[in-house]
Parts: structure tokens; sequence; C-alpha cells
């Protein structure tokens, strides 16, 4: 390999891993195939799915279109990282699993992450904000009306916690 | 059964553990591949220079056509052979000689990682002779250019069926219409594409395949026939599956193949996982149709003869043979007596990605054909277009109803049950039919323009040849099933769960079910034509059944008790009316008499253990019987169960943008009895969407040469929640399917099915001038008024 290697430092769900990766390596494959941390999904590789979107100093991000040097001083939380210490899962979570939220769950881990920091900025949503909350993402399976749904309950759940 | 429980998947998907294609580690050493595609619509190849590849850091093999021998260097195979598909075609694994669309596999490279494989792809210097490109059903049909040189007309098959005389039934009837029909074409897109990962074992001289499959039989099969191996040194897995609506079901990809072949060469196990890109351009898509209807009715609207002709567009080969195509022509006549029924079609090459099976599988086409039929009727004859529909209707008394047709599955079109009658009532009822005029007026005065419009089917489900199961009762007590088709996000492991834990008497938390693994079951055919639920379903509950059956004899032996006296409650036999019980768990340890002891409950069953109940001179294990709590059955089916449906939708058009808006969509379906009502209710959200998708939004925008100008989500506008109406509305009848013992039909496709009828129809009745091509932009809107206008 002739390719120039980088030493970096990635924090992710509050765990430090050093890594040595191409320049050109996006954060989604250095998650996925440097770190074992294959719940963070790739459906489209140009932004535009959503699948990837991790958490980026709590905020949404789309881990296909970020290089993995250029996340070094960055808080990055994955779906692997939304239960509780415990294994609980987290109001989102357990939302979707009440709500049938998910089918094939591939798009999924997108979904979580979006919602989960859309409800700390908006933790109480009307139906038409909980929409607007997820427009940016795809499912194939649901028709999102289940999603919808779980986005509502999740809120409910978080205010009951 | 019949519960809204909740999915035992959910559980590893929430919690990012799901394993996906691209999530399996096969081992250390795992090389990457990635494939040259053609840049061509239509070309030779002329010479291909791999020189400046090999010395690529990274780079373990390339592969063109030249490398493949044997089976390997021959075409793929064509799935299902038709004596109508008189010109089939299939690619080969790596093109040879000429591209037949833009995609086609050409090279294959195999490198350490993703990225430098794609960079030695880059280096290959492919000298093409570009030929003119046959691209739309219009050029198929002028045949000026040639697809393949050896089928004139690009004619792969012609194909006709008749009942009775149409055209003398049209003739004479006291009225007559055609029209001419158009839908675009559309795919499957899962949110996962393709993919496949290969490791051959040294140590035990085997092949493991992972690959994201809707038949992992069919894999495997196909896989032991092209390299050559015995098939019972292939295993294929099918992992977690990220949606598939059909693709899926095409096997062998040449991926499929070039994986396990590269894996075996190399001794290294190799991965190959699509981009986006690849998967625009190298899957399948499905839908195109030209349509011309010929139609006789009474004054009733009662048909009397129905003369349909269409030309099918395929793609650049037929792997899947004709199905498409056929479940337009038979699947047309929807809930309907059709009177006199003739019906021929054309399918045809163009230089595109092929067609294959895409969720709803040509019946979208058919209802179109069918619905735009029954709304001109009774426009015709100025009737109410629900009226039109019920005079047409099969009645809840003629079932078992013989169209004479054959069907996709070669067996006659017969509907097992329905009663659609009901339905249209239900649905009337949902959407408020009778309220919607004074709604419309309502809007009129507000300015706003609003349509509604209802479409009907009837779905071919749960067709053959079989499928089955194996229900084991582990000495623990829990249950372990498997069944061989896969999964793709349908509640499999929740839902068949629920039919073991009804059937065995255990409970539901203690069943663990796997799909898609030959290693557990080898004997399965595959996840389409919404049939995992009725096959396995039933296979699973006829296991079930058997492992019950033999429990229950174990149980009486043990329990020195007649099997009509004892029940099974969450795992435990007992006498009823009596303390006397014993566990599944230990029924399953004296199922199999042991020499070796392994822990305190395997004592029970060992030689010196067994008690004093024993004939010590009998054998351990009954003639006629086998060791082991478990049962293995199998369901077959001599046709298809018919589910049916109707959709009813109210869209609003604006009025100066031509924009087209779903206010309300309401759903009416029968899949007959239902496993788990939340699974059904999520499956037709999700076809809903799909079929909005289809009937506004999605088209493949092929320019002359042959060149996708929308493979990108950015440009192919799939629907986001912005563009699925919130709220879509369902109501269920259940007519039980006489053909399986659950009293089951499909449910994973009716959704799409009726969506582009319904909002052609709603649309039409918003505008007041015939919609006769889907799907429909608000340009495509605006350019129809500004033509009605002039």
């Amino acid at each position: 390999m002739s390719e120039t290697l980088h030493d970096i430092r990635l924090t992710v769900n509050d765990v430090v891993h050093d890594l040595r990766v191409p320049a050109r390596r996006l954060l989604s494959d250095a998650l996925r195939h440097d770190l074992g941390l294959t719940g963070t999904h790739v459906g489209c590789e140009h932004g535009v799915c959503g699948a990837c979107t991790i958490l980026v100093d709590g905020e949404p991000a789309r881990a296909c279109l970020m290089l993995a040097v250029a996340a070094q001083s960055c808080a990055i939380t994955t779906v692997e990282g939304l239960a509780g210490p415990d294994g609980s899962l987290s109001p989102v979570q357990q939302a979707f699993a009440e709500c049938h939220g998910l089918q094939c769950g591939f798009c999924t881990p997108g979904f979580l992450t979006t919602i989960t920091a859309g409800l700390r900025r908006d933790p109480a949503p009307t139906r038409e904000r909980a929409r607007d909350m997820i427009g940016g993402n795809l499912c194939r399976c649901t028709g999102y009306q289940n999603i919808v749904t779980a986005v509502e309950r999740a809120a409910q759940i978080g205010a009951a916690r | 059964m019949g519960q809204r429980v909740q999915r035992v998947e959910d559980q590893r998907f929430l919690r990012g553990g799901g394993r996906f294609v691209d999530d399996v580690d096969p081992g250390p050493g795992v090389l990457h591949a990635a494939v040259l595609r053609s840049p061509h619509a239509h070309a030779r190849i002329l010479d291909i220079d791999v020189s400046g590849v090999l010395d690529v850091p990274g780079v373990h093999a390339v592969y063109t056509h030249d490398d493949l021998t044997g089976p390997m260097a021959e075409p793929l195979p064509v799935l299902i052979p038709h004596p109508a598909l008189t010109h089939g075609r299939t690619q080969y694994a790596l093109a040879r000689d000429e591209v037949n669309h833009v995609g086609e596999a050409v090279a294959f490279v195999v490198a350490e990682d993703r990225y430098v494989a794609e960079d030695a792809v880059a280096r290959i210097v492919v000298d093409y002779e570009v030929l003119p490109a046959v691209v739309g059903i219009a050029a198929a049909r002028a045949a000026d250019r040639l697809v393949h040189d050896d089928v004139p007309g690009n004619l792969g098959a012609r194909m006709e069926q008749a009942v009775g005389d149409a055209p003398a039934a049209i003739a004479a009837a006291p009225h007559r219409l055609e029209l001419d029909l158009e839908i675009e074409r559309s795919a499957c897109m899962p949110m996962e594409g393709r993919g496949t990962v290969a490791r051959w074992d040294r140590d035990t001289d085997r092949l493991v395949l992972w690959t994201s499959t809707q038949s992992s039989t069919g894999v495997r099969a196909a896989v032991a026939a092209k390299l050559g191996l015995d098939i019972g040194r292939v295993d294929v897995i099918t992992p977690d599956v990220g949606g598939g609506f059909g693709v899926k079901i095409v096997h062998p990809w040449p991926e499929e193949l070039l994986v396990p072949m590269a894996a075996r060469a190399l001794g290294r196990p190799v991965k190959f996982v699509e981009d986006r890109r690849e998967h625009f351009v190298s899957s399948a898509h499905e839908r195109g149709q030209v349509q011309h209807v010929e139609v006789g009715f009474d004054d009733d609207g009662r048909l009397l003869g129905l003369d349909v002709e269409f030309w099918h567009d395929h793609g650049a080969y037929t792997p899947y043979g004709l199905i498409v195509p056929i479940i337009t022509s038979t699947q047309l006549l929807g809930p309907y007596k059709p009177g006199a029924y003739r019906v021929a079609f054309s399918s045809l090459y163009t230089n595109t990605v092929i067609v294959t099976p895409y969720r709803g599988a040509g019946r979208p086409q058919g209802c179109y054909a069918m619905e735009r039929t029954m709304d001109a009727i009774a426009g015709y004859l100025g009737r109410d277009r629900t009226e039109v529909r019920a005079v047409n209707f099969i009645q809840p008394h003629e079932f078992p109803y013989d169209h004479g047709l054959i069907f996709q599955d070669g067996r006659p079109l017969e509907y097992d049950s329905g009663d659609y009658p009901a339905s249209l009532e239900k649905l009337r009822k949902l959407i408020d039919w009778d309220g919607f005029d004074s709604f419309r007026r309502e809007c009129a005065e507000q300015g706003r323009r609003v349509g509604i419009g209802l479409a009907c089917y009837v779905e071919g489900t749960g067709v053959g040849p079989y499928e089955g199961a194996h229900v084991h009762v582990e000495t623990t007590g829990k249950v372990k099933v498997a069944t061989g088709l896969t999964t793709q996000g349908q509640s499999h492991e929740t839902a068949f769960a629920q039919i073991v834990a009804d059937e065995l008497g255990v409970r539901f938390c203690d069943v663990e079910v796997v799909t898609g693994d030959t290693r557990r079951m080898p004997y399965a055919v595959g996840t389409f034509a919404s049939r995992a639920a009725v096959m396995s379903g039933s296979a699973v509950l006829k296991a079930a059944r058997r492992t019950k059956e033999k429990a229950l004899r174990l149980a009486a032996d043990a329990l020195e008790a007649d099997v009509a006296d004892l029940e099974i409650v969450d795992g435990v036999v007992g006498v009823r009316g009596t303390d006397r019980s014993i566990p599944l768990g230990t029924l399953s340890v004296l199922s199999n008499p042991l020499r070796y002891a392994f822990d305190e409950a395997s004592k029970a069953a060992t030689q010196f253990s067994v008690g004093d109940a024993v004939d010590r001179t009998a054998l351990p294990v009954a003639e006629g019987e086998q060791p082991g709590l478990e049962g293995t059955d199998f369901h077959s089916t001599p046709r298809a169960t018919y589910a049916s449906g109707m959709h009813a939708a109210i869209v609003e058009t604006d009025p100066d943008t031509a924009e087209i808006r779903i206010l309300r969509y309401a759903v009416v379906h029968d899949c007959g009895h239902l496993i788990n009502p939340m699974v059904v209710e999520g499956q037709i959200h999700g076809g809903v969407a799909q079929g909005v998708g289809g009937a506004l939004y999605e088209r493949m925008a092929y320019d002359e040469s042959g060149q996708l100008l929308n493979a990108s989500f950015m440009d192919f506008l799939m629907p986001y929640v912005s563009e699925v109406p919130d709220g879509i509305e369902i109501d269920h009848l259940e007519t039980p399917s006489p053909l399986n013992p659950l009293g089951i039909k499909g449910a994973g496709e009716a959704g799409v099915i009726p969506v582009s009828a319904v909002i052609a129809a709603a649309v039409e009745d918003a505008e007041g001038f015939p919609v006769t091509a889907m799907p429909i932009s608000p340009s495509d809107l605006f350019s129809l008024r500004e033509e009605h206008r002039s």
C-alpha cells in the first residue's frame, strides 16, 4: 500500500479509539470496518438517504459525507450508543419497537439518531413537526406512518422518564 | 395468531446489532471487489487492457470473460423458461464481445479494500465500438435497430391467451371503447443494495456464502452448478436483508458467482457490496408497458368482451422469463368477469437494465389497464364508478372461480375465495364515497380543485411449489424453528414464532426462528409473490403439529395417560384434571436415549437411569421413530391463493402549479386470517408509499443513447415522508383461503398494486380529462391542461 496513512483518534460513544487511516477514508467506513460499529448503515454514499446519520457533537450528520480524519475533535454517537448503560432502550428505540417503526431495519439507525437529536431540540413536537423531523431520511419499507407515530410516542416516553 | 405482537427482531435492529451482508466479517484477510461496468448502452468490446492494473499496490486479481472457464464462461441461466420465450437471452457473468446496457459487468477486480479496487477499475482500458442503442418501447417495436443481432424485431416473446371470442363479443356489444395507456419504469430500490461475501473454508473444504438474496437455496444451486461444486459443499447464509421488494429474487447475479470464484482461487475471503449508482444501472427495474385496450359492454357497464394487447419492455436480457407480463395479462382481470377475454403481449428487448419483478410484479400495470377501462366505461355511460365495478364483480357464491387462463405458476387462474361486494361497501364507507360531491362543492367554493378515485385488484399469492420447516424442542424447552425462505423486513421471526407458540403450546418468548440458512433447511424456494406467510407459515404450522404429536406420544408413555387427555400449556404437558405433568424440555431429554450424560437433565435419559417403567427388551428408539423432539414438514399447494383489496384516494390539484396532493388514502384489504395485524398494516403502509412513488414521482430517465440520467437518490425521486399522505386509513376483510391450514393469503405486495390506477382516477376526476400515462408529475399535468385547453 503506497497511500499515506494518518494516525487519528476518534471518540465514539464515549470510547476513545486510535487508528491509522488514509486521508480519503470515509467516516462511515472507519466506524463500520475499522471500529466494527456496523450499526451505522450506508444506503447511498451521497448524503441523501440518511441511513448513515450519526450524531457529531450531538447534531445529526451524514457519516458518508465526512472523512474520518476530519472527525478527530468531535464526540461521535452512533446507534450503538443510544441505549442506556444498563442496556435499556432509549425512548426513541422503545417507541420504534412499540409502534412497529421499522421493518427491514436498514434505515433505522439513521432515523433513531436523527430523532434523538430532534427531540432534544423539540421535546414535544406536534404531528406536523414530527413529520418535519424525519423529513431528510428515506425508508422504503414503512411508508413512514409508524415512524411518525414513533416520534410522538418517544416524546411521551421521554416526558414520562 | 391474530395478536399485535411486538417484533422480536427489533431488539437487535434498534441497538445496531443487525447483521447485514456488509456487516459480515468472514475472517482475517478479507479482500474487496469492485466491478468495471459498461459506460455504453450498446457496444462491441474490441479489447480490454488490464495491464495497468496488477501493479497497483493492493490489487490481488482482475478477471475478464477471458479468465472464466467451464460453466462460468457460459451465459447466466434463464431461471424460468417458457415455451413462448422463443428468444430468451441472458448476460455472461462478465461481458463477452458485447455489452447491452450501461452498467453491465465487464471486469472484476479484487483488492485489499474497496478504495483500491475502485482505483484499479479506473485503470482498465476498454476499446469499445459503440453501437446504436434501442431505448424505449417505441424504438424496440420499430426495430430499426436490434439489441441482439439474432433476435428479429427485438421480440423476446409473444404470448396470447383467450377465453371465448373477444373480438366478436366486442363487435356485437351495444357500446365499445378503446384506450391507449402507458406506464413508466420504476425500481424496487431497497435501502440496502446487493452484496455477497464468500469464504472458502480450507479446514472443511466448503464454500460459505453470505448474500443479500430472496432465495438462498436458489443461489446455492446456481453457485454449485456454475463453479462445478457438489451442492453439499456449499452453504448459503442469508444475513439480515435491508429490503428486497423483488430485485433480490434474481439470481445468480454475476457478483454472486465471481465473489466465490475469486475466494476459492485466492484462498482469501472476498466481499462485494454494490454502491447506489451500481444498484441503479446494474440490478433490475420494472413496470414499463404500453397498453391498448378494446372493450365492449352493455348499458349497465357489464363487460361483454375485453381485448388487450400490450408491449412490455424487459430490458437487455430475460433471466426471469415472462413472469412479469404473464402476471399483467392474467391479474389484469381483478375481481371482474370479463365476458370473452383475449390478451396478447410482446416482450421486447431494449438496451436498458433488465426488468424483473418489483413488488406487485406486473399487477400494478394490469390493475391500471383494467381500472382505467372501468372508469372510461363509467364516464361513457354517465354512471357511478363504483356501480360499474359492482355489476362486473365475481359474486361470493361463485368461488372457486376459474377464469380459464394459466397463471404465472403454470396453474389455472382459479380464485379460491373472496367477497368483493363486501370490500366495496367497506371502501365506500371508509372514504365516504357518497359524501364526496358535497366536499367537492365546498372546495370549489374556496377555489380548490379535488377529485376522488378508486381501484380494485385481485392478487394471486402464495404460489408453490413448496416450503418446508423444521421445529426442534431443545432439552431446555426452548424451541428452534428453521424455514428455508429468506426475510427482508417481513417480520418472519415474529409471525412464525406466533404460529409455533399457538400450535405447540409454548411461550412466544421461547421460540426462535431462523430463515434463509441452507445449513438449517436446505429445501426451500424463496421469498416472492407474497408467499412467505402462506407457504412457510403453513409449513411451520405443520412441523409444529408433528412435533406436538411426538411430544404427546412421549408424554403419554411418561405420564401413563391417554394422548386424548393431554394438553400443552406454556411448554408443559399435563393430564387434564390432574396435577400430573412433564415439561417439553424433559420430553426432549427422554426422546433421545443417551449413553453419556452431560448435565443433570440428561442423566435421566442414560441407560441405567431410565427407570423401571422402561421395557428393557424393547428398542430404545422404537421402529418408525427418530431420536429428538422435533418435526419437519412441508407445505405444497395446487395453485395460488387469491387475496384482494380496493383502494380509494382523494387528491387536490393546484389550479396554478398543477401540484398534486393526496388528501386522503383509504385501503380495504382482504388477505384471509391475519397472523399479526400490526405487521400486515405495516406491509400495506409500505406498499402504498411505494405506489405513491410510482404514481407521482419515480421514473427511470433514460436518454436516447441509453444513459440513465437520474441514477442517484438526488435525482430519482423516492418518497420521503413529505410525499406520503399522513394517515393511510385501513379496514380489513377476512375471507379465509381453503388452500392452506391457516386460512391465510399473502399480504406483502398488496399495498402497491392499485395506487397508480387510483391516483390516475382521482386526478382525472379533479381535472375532467383522461389521464392515460403514469406516473404523472406536476409538469405532466400542466402539459395536459395546456393540451385540453387548446
